[in-house]
């Protein structure tokens, strides 16, 4: 079965349960669509990890189809999930840095999973770095950044490498507001790119910063479409060269 | 300081740098000594195997074809009438490569531990019997023996005929018991090393979870993961190895002074050739491979069952 013409990500009914515990997601059909710019909200405990868990393929549901990149990844072998893994850029709300790398190395990561050639490395990094004023602590470890630095080295990890999808769970949670606004500007430019961008948050002001958003509202584990958006996805162009840098 | 830090260790990497992505002292520690333990035990061993097999080899090849006739008679005119006879039976036959009688100056001195210096004198307080060291052309089989025996015994009445080979046939098993020990023990040093790898990976792994989860995450392979392991089990290893060989030769070097010492025949036979030494040398190198091996195979089983 073939997702809906152009399309990026497609789930189809699908579901989650940890267990023999209820479903923490039910019956989630969507699609997302290359170049969109995706907030999804809900409550705490509403399911948004679980389904940014699912995006990034870190879990498998217990039930539906989910489409990624015109492949099933449900069915898709487990040896074939690194390179789909790789198109996609991922801020986690607990950060997730490597505690005995760098801030360099952490950033740098993505693209040595990739096998960037070294000399290909050092200045994109550097570049990443210095825009999310972390120049100055290129070789800090995270132990010793605050929580807000440590947020900025994730999210400059998740996009260094360009993603196709880029998935972020909370990524102005440990920020001040004008930081907040700069990382957002981040994901904006990115998004211009051609990046489709699913940002999870539970604030409300973040939703009217950009105007081009769409919104996917989780409630107990279930999606509805508050903006229609979902079913009636308006059309955008894909790719906007130069937006970015 | 631990050994592992001493050197200079082998820092993971993605593309082409180092990164050090996972903190490899807790995959070291202990690891270096414990296979330095394990190579050099391999190492005596196999050596001790080697040589049990060159000493059997070489004893085997000195006594082949090898017969001993007695001639026991009391009467020493009559006794060495009999072994003249007997002498003369032996040269005559064309199968017969070497022959001589013991003198009984030797056989003196060979009786002297046990019996002291009067049991060998002119008067005779014991009878010895009369010696005959004869080497046959190809091996000595059952049916030439009994031959030979039945033609001795016809001019010989006196004559008793033994292969030298059926004496030391005991000693030949027991040699061959310390071999299949010795191969035993170098097996089980492999296993004892492979578990030992097995168990270090398996911590290694637990320690380093989060790490492997985030590299997954990015979209690292298995093959990639895995790498990293058996490179630092490789560093580990070869580190062990060295030191576990030089332990090895420093125990040889000793056993050897004290067996050389000894000054036995049977044991001179014994020493170690060039393929030996290059066999020895071999073990460490058969230790890294086996030990990346393990680290591998362990690390992939256990990546297969993450998503």
């Amino acid at each position: 079965m073939s997702g809906p013409e152009g399309s990026i990500v497609q789930f189809d009914n699908v579901g989650l349960r940890y267990g023999t515990d209820r479903e923490v997601l039910s019956d989630i059909s969507f699609t997302l669509y290359p170049g969109s710019f995706y907030f999804l909200t809900g409550a705490s405990g509403a399911g948004k990890t679980s389904l940014l868990r699912l995006l990034y393929l870190a879990q498998r549901p217990s039930r539906g189809m989910i489409r990624m990149f015109g492949s099933d990844v449900i069915t898709l072998p487990r040896k074939g999930l690194p390179a789909f893994r790789r198109r996609i850029g991922t801020v986690f709300q607990d950060f997730r840095l490597v505690p005995h790398l760098s801030a360099f190395d952490n950033v740098a990561l993505p693209l040595r999973v990739s096998r960037v050639p070294e000399s290909e490395i050092k200045k994109p990094v550097a570049d990443m770095l210095d825009w999310v004023g972390l120049s100055h602590r290129a070789g800090a470890r995270p132990a010793t950044l605050s929580g807000g630095e440590q947020q900025r080295v994730a999210i400059a990890r998740a996009v260094i490498a360009r993603p196709e999808i880029l998935v972020a769970d909370e990524p102005t949670g440990n920020v001040d507001h004008d930081m907040g606004l700069k990382l957002l500007r981040l994901f904006e430019a990115l998004n211009r790119l051609g990046t489709t961008v699913v940002v999870a948050t539970h604030d409300v002001h973040l939703l009217k910063k950009v105007p081009d958003s769409l919104i996917m509202r989780l409630d107990k584990g279930r999606l509805s479409d508050p903006t229609g958006a979902l079913r009636y996805p308006p059309r955008r162009p894909a790719r906007i060269e130069g937006a970015f840098g | 300081m631990a050994l592992a830090q001493v050197i200079r260790r082998n820092q993971p990497r993605f593309g082409g740098e180092r990164t050090g992505l996972l903190q490899q002292a807790r995959l070291g520690g202990p690891m270096p000594w414990v296979i330095a333990i394990m190579i050099a035990l391999t190492v005596m061993a196999a050596a001790t195997g080697l040589a049990l097999s060159n000493l059997a080899r070489n004893a085997s090849a000195e006594i082949a074809g090898g017969i001993t006739v007695q001639v026991v008679e009391a009467a020493p005119a009559e006794r060495d009438r009999q072994a003249e006879v007997a002498l003369a039976l032996l040269r005559n036959r064309g199968d017969v490569a070497e022959v001589r009688r013991v003198p009984d100056a030797e056989l003196e001195g060979l009786i002297e531990p046990w019996l002291g210096e009067a049991a060998g004198t002119a008067d005779e307080a014991i009878p010895i019997p009369a010696l005959i060291d004869a080497r046959l052309r190809g091996p000595v089989t059952a049916q030439r023996l009994e031959a030979l025996r039945a033609e001795l015994t016809a001019s010989v009445p006196s004559a008793k005929i033994d292969a030298q080979a059926g004496w030391l046939a005991p000693v030949f098993q027991a040699i061959s018991s310390l071999q299949w020990l010795a191969i035993g023990l170098v097996v089980l040093l492999a296993a004892t090393s492979a578990a030992a790898v097995w168990l270090a990976a398996r911590s290694a792994l637990g320690s380093n979870r989060d790490t492997i989860e985030i590299v997954h995450l990015l979209g690292g392979t298995d093959g990639q993961i895995a790498r990293i392991f058996q490179r630092s089990i490789a560093v580990d290893a070869t580190v062990g190895g060295i030191v576990g060989l030089l332990l090895g030769l420093i125990a040889l070097f000793l056993l050897g002074r004290q067996f050389a010492a000894l000054g036995s025949g049977l044991v001179a036979g014994g020493g170690l050739g060039l393929v030996d030494w290059v066999a020895i040398g071999a073990i460490p190198f058969t230790g890294v491979l086996i030990a990346m091996l393990t680290a591998r195979i362990t690390v992939l089983a256990a990546l297969r069952r993450m998503l």
